[in-house]
Formats: C-alpha cells, sequence, structure tokens
C-alpha cells in the first residue's frame, strides 16, 4: 500500500507538538552544549582529552542528590554545594592524575585520563551503590508549564535559559577579564604565558574549575529532566558531548555550543519524526561526527592549526 | 646586578652550557655573542627558569634565582624577549600588552605605561586592536619588546632581537635598545649580529661551545682579531 508523501508526517506530527519537540531539543541541546564546554575548554589549554569529564557531570548529580535526599537541604542549596564541590573536585583530578604527567607525552596523559574515568565510575558503584536512584525533582523544575497549547516541564524551559546565562558569563570571563586573556595565552604558548609571569598551574586549575561547574550543573539539570541516577550515567553523555565539541571545532567554546545544540536537535527530531529508529538515537551523534569530519575536519568552527611540538 | 657563576645546563646527553661566569652590571648593556649552537639561548633561558640548571647559580640583586618559578623571577623585575618573538597570535596587539604588565596592578601606572610605549612604537598604536598575528615581522619584534617593557623590568634580556629583520628595522631595534637602556633599564643583548651588539655594548662575552671564550669591553671586541675573524668577517671589518 502506498502512503502519499508526507502523509505519515501529517499524522505524526501537529504544530503544536512539534513546539514540544522544538523546546525539548533545546533543552537537551544545552545540556550537551554545557558539558562540551568543558572537553573544548581543557583542549584549548592542555591538548588533553578529558575523558573523566563525563563521570564528573555524573559525580554533580549524585552529589546535588545526596544533598536533598541525605540532608534534606533545599534543592537550590544542594544545586550550590555541588556546583562549588565538583568544581574543586575537577581542580583535584587534575592536580592528581595529569598535572604529573604535563611534561610526558601526550599519550600518557591521555591514557591517565581513561584510567580516572574508569576509577571514577568504579568508585561511584562502590559508594553509590549501583542501583538506580530515584530523584526527587524540584516543584519548579517538574512543573507542566503551559504556553498556548503547547505544555512542557519547567526544567525544559529553564536549561536553555540559564545555559544561556551562563554561556554569556564564560565568554565575558574569557574575553573580558585578565584572567581570561591569559587563559588563552596559555592555550596558544605555555612557556611564552610563564615568560609574562602567568602562573600556568592556576590558569590551568581554574579551568578545570570552570568546566566542572558547567559539568555539575548539567548534571543536576539532567537528573531533574530525566530523575535517575546510575554511576555510569556520564559516559553516554560524555562522549557526546565530546564528539559534540569535535563537531563543532574542538578548542573554540562557541563550536562547542554549535555543536551541542546540532546533536540534542538531531537526536530529538530524528526520533520525533522517526520513531522506528528511535532505538538508534545514540548512533547519530557518530553518524554526524563521521559526515563534519569527512566534510571538515577542523570541526564547523574550527581553524586550521598547525599542531604543536 | 646580575652574577651568573658557573652555570651549567644540560639537555639530554648535551652539554650546552659548561658553567659560564657573566656578569651584568646595573644601567649598562651587555651583550652576549657567539655562533648559532653555542648556548645564548640557553643562557637566558636558565636565567628566567624556562630551562634547569644542572649546576651553578644566577643571582639577582643578592638573590638567588637558580630554581625559582619563572614567574616569581618575573615579579622581581626580570623581562625576557624571546627568540623568534613569540608573540600571541590569537590575542591583539593590545591583549599582548596587557599580558606584558601582567604581576601588576596599578591600572593607571599600567595604561600610562602603555601609551609611553606607543610613543616608542606608533605603529603599534594603528593597529591596537590587530590580532598579533597579523603584523609584519617588524612589527611583531616591536610588539615583543614592547610587551617585556610593559612588565616595567630593570633588566631586559633580549635574545635575537635583529634575527630575520630587514636592515632597517633591525637599525631601528638597535637604536630602541639604546633609548631603553637610556632611560635606566639594564641591557642583556644576545645577537649574532656581533658588529651591531658589540657598537651599542659597554661590555661583551664571546660564547663558544658553552664557554666563555673572551670578555671585554664592546670597543676592544669589536677591534680584537680572534672576533674580527670569527664573528665580523674579515671582509666586513
Amino acid at each position: 500500500m502506498q502512503v502519499p508523501a508526507f502523509e505519515w508526517i501529517k499524522n505524526l506530527m501537529t504544530f503544536t507538538l512539534f513546539l514540544q519537540h522544538i523546546v525539548n531539543a533545546l533543552s537537551l541541546g544545552s545540556l550537551y552544549a554545557l558539558l562540551a564546554i568543558g572537553y573544548t575548554m581543557v583542549y584549548g589549554i592542555l591538548r588533553l582529552i578529558n575523558f573523566a569529564h563525563g563521570d564528573i557531570f555524573m559525580i554533580g548529580a549524585y552529589v546535588a542528590f545526596y544533598g536533598t535526599a541525605l540532608f534534606v537541604l533545599p534543592w537550590w542549596a544542594s544545586l550550590l554545594i555541588s556546583i562549588v564541590f565538583t568544581a574543586l573536585f575537577g581542580i583535584g583530578l587534575e592536580r592528581v592524575a595529569y598535572k604529573p604527567l604535563r611534561d610526558s607525552p601526550r599519550i600518557s596523559i591521555m591514557i591517565s585520563a581513561i584510567g580516572a574515568s574508569f576509577l571514577l565510575e568504579n568508585l561511584a558503584v562502590l559508594i553509590f551503590g549501583g542501583r538506580p536512584k530515584g530523584v526527587e525533582v524540584p516543584k519548579v523544575m517538574g512543573q507542566v508549564l503551559n504556553i498556548g497549547s503547547v505544555s512542557f516541564l519547567g526544567v525544559s524551559l529553564f536549561i536553555p535559559i540559564i545555559t544561556f546565562g551562563l554561556f554569556v558569563l564564560l565568554m565575558w570571563i574569557v574575553n573580558g577579564t585578565k584572567t581570561g586573556i591569559a587563559m588563552r595565552a596559555v592555550s596558544t604558548d605555555i612557556e611564552t604565558s610563564r615568560l609574562m609571569g602567568i602562573d600556568v598551574n592556576r590558569v590551568v586549575s581554574f579551568t578545570f574549575g570552570l568546566g566542572s561547574l558547567l559539568a555539575a550543573f548539567g548534571g543536576i539539570m539532567w537528573s531533574y529532566k530525566y530523575p535517575q541516577l546510575n554511576p555510569l550515567m556520564g559516559v553516554m553523555p560524555g562522549l557526546k558531548c565530546f564528539i559534540a565539541a569535535v563537531i563543532g571545532g574542538i578548542g573554540n567554546i562557541g563550536g562547542a555550543v554549535l555543536g551541542g545544540l546540532l546533536l540534542g536537535i538531531i537526536e530529538i527530531m530524528i526520533v520525533a519524526f522517526f520513531p522506528t529508529l528511535s532505538g538508534y538515537r545514540d548512533a547519530f551523534a557518530f553518524i554526524l561526527l563521521i559526515i563534519v569530519l569527512l566534510v571538515k575536519p577542523t570541526g564547523l568552527l574550527g581553524k586550521r592549526q598547525a599542531e604543536k611540538v | 646586578m646580575l652574577e651568573i657563576n658557573e652555570l651549567s645546563v644540560h639537555y639530554g646527553g648535551i652539554h650546552a652550557l659548561q658553567g659560564i661566569t657573566m656578569k651584568v652590571e646595573e644601567g649598562r648593556i651587555v651583550t652576549l655573542i657567539g655562533a648559532n649552537g653555542a648556548g645564548k639561548s640557553t643562557a637566558l633561558r636558565a636565567t628566567v627558569g624556562l630551562v634547569k640548571a644542572t649546576a651553578g647559580t644566577v643571582v639577582w640583586n643578592g638573590t638567588k634565582l637558580t630554581g625559582m618559578p619563572t614567574k616569581d623571577i618575573v615579579t622581581l623585575g626580570i623581562a625576557l624577549v624571546p627568540e623568534g618573538r613569540r608573540i600571541f597570535a590569537n590575542l591583539t596587539v593590545e591583549e599582548n600588552l596587557i599580558l606584558g604588565a601582567y604581576t601588576r596592578t596599578n591600572r593607571q601606572e599600567i595604561r600610562s605605561d602603555m601609551d609611553r610605549v606607543f610613543e616608542l612604537f606608533p605603529r603599534l598604536k594603528e593597529r591596537i586592536r590587530q590580532k598579533g598575528g597579523t603584523l609584519s615581522g617588524g612589527e611583531q619584534q616591536m610588539l615583543a619588546v614592547a610587551r617585556a617593557l610593559m612588565a616595567k623590568p630593570k633588566l631586559i634580556m633580549m635574545d635575537e632581537p635583529s634575527l630575520g629583520l630587514a636592515p632597517m628595522i633591525s637599525k631601528m631595534i638597535f637604536d630602541i635598545i639604546r633609548t631603553i637602556n637610556k632611560s635606566g633599564t639594564t641591557v642583556l643583548l644576545v645577537e649574532q649580529n656581533a658588529k651591531a651588539a658589540l657598537e651599542i655594548a659597554d661590555y661583551g662575552y664571546v660564547l663558544e661551545t658553552g664557554r666563555i671564550a673572551l670578555e671585554g669591553p664592546g670597543k676592544e671586541l669589536l677591534a680584537d682579531d680572534r672576533v674580527r675573524k670569527a664573528y665580523l668577517g674579515e671582509a666586513q671589518g
């Protein structure tokens, strides 16, 4: 039996439903963007792919969970505590796992990153337990909002708004402050940065702190959107956001945001328009990666750059 | 005063500096000349802690620099204009200069020093918003010197500032070095252009494969037969 062209879309999709998907896509894309920024900043400074970044995201979600579930703190207080704790955790991770290897061949630090990732995942199983935990979603995040006939969860609306705010703040730090100039200097030439009197270790710590803070925020919002935690929850988002950073042009913050949004939108829309393919939703990120790498190996916003020795 | 005592540096198995002793007195222009690979850059890099000394010391006004992190040495008032300019290509001229003053906090002083630097290098003022990477070689060298001046150093060390520059620009850089020195900054100049360096230097050292082979006042070295033969080329002299 022949279905007329696009007839099936009409049956599947109303305009209202489409708008709901858009909100959903933007919020997932924003979460990806938050995580991708961390990958791209760390890569920019140290030429290191921080494989443990997805696990930092997981830790942020767990700490906030324990804040409300165990210590009965208000959700915003646990959110703040988690963000601060996770930022410090990221700084500590760099000190312990990466800093001692900074002058070693790059492959060593890469392997250390993979090791750190496995360590954190297994520690999380040990400490938090492997059984998934249900998150109690704050009212303001879990409420259903109606704008016209479009209805969606509060969290889906807040995520893109707050992400945009954080992005503006980040761009101001990077482009408008002395620390930001120092970050960009260290990312191009560590030795000459030292000659300027820049404390390179501090700049690296600051970068890890900033990236981890954004990852923690992303992890907490993720747990409000998909209210279930497990120790491996950071693996897939981590991988996808690394891909998002590469697609956008690794080292470029705007590129990471673009890549994250793109990935979120494509993932949601493909599931929305082709429900039969929903089982393959994770595959699209990789397909997109291959296409972008074939067409523009430096990523969408990446510039050609000679590999530094 | 900068005192370098019996300074040795090893790179892997290579003994790049084999116990050199030098003195840079305040207010002077001192030059270190020598062939490619003699260890001139290594001497400067060891002084600011970019490479580790394996033996010997560097003392600055009574403070031992050896073993100190670079950022602390820079804070003491020593600036290095590195070989190959090494300006931050992705930062604007202004941002490069701001980084030069990274260790300083008085914004007003930094502003007025930036104006002074622009008087010295008007070309840089025209290009203030341009990315460092878009400048010409000569302009990049000016920026590298200007950036070092922004630290308000007591001692400025320059590693081959005339390398790869057109003769006119090169002459201008040497004039600037003199001007900087006249305003009270001590200069340690590493150069392959031995003639130009010795002409403006109060004192000079000749480095040969990691050892000081010869030293003396700039004019004397200019007249020295060995120097003329090895570094100036008879035809030039």
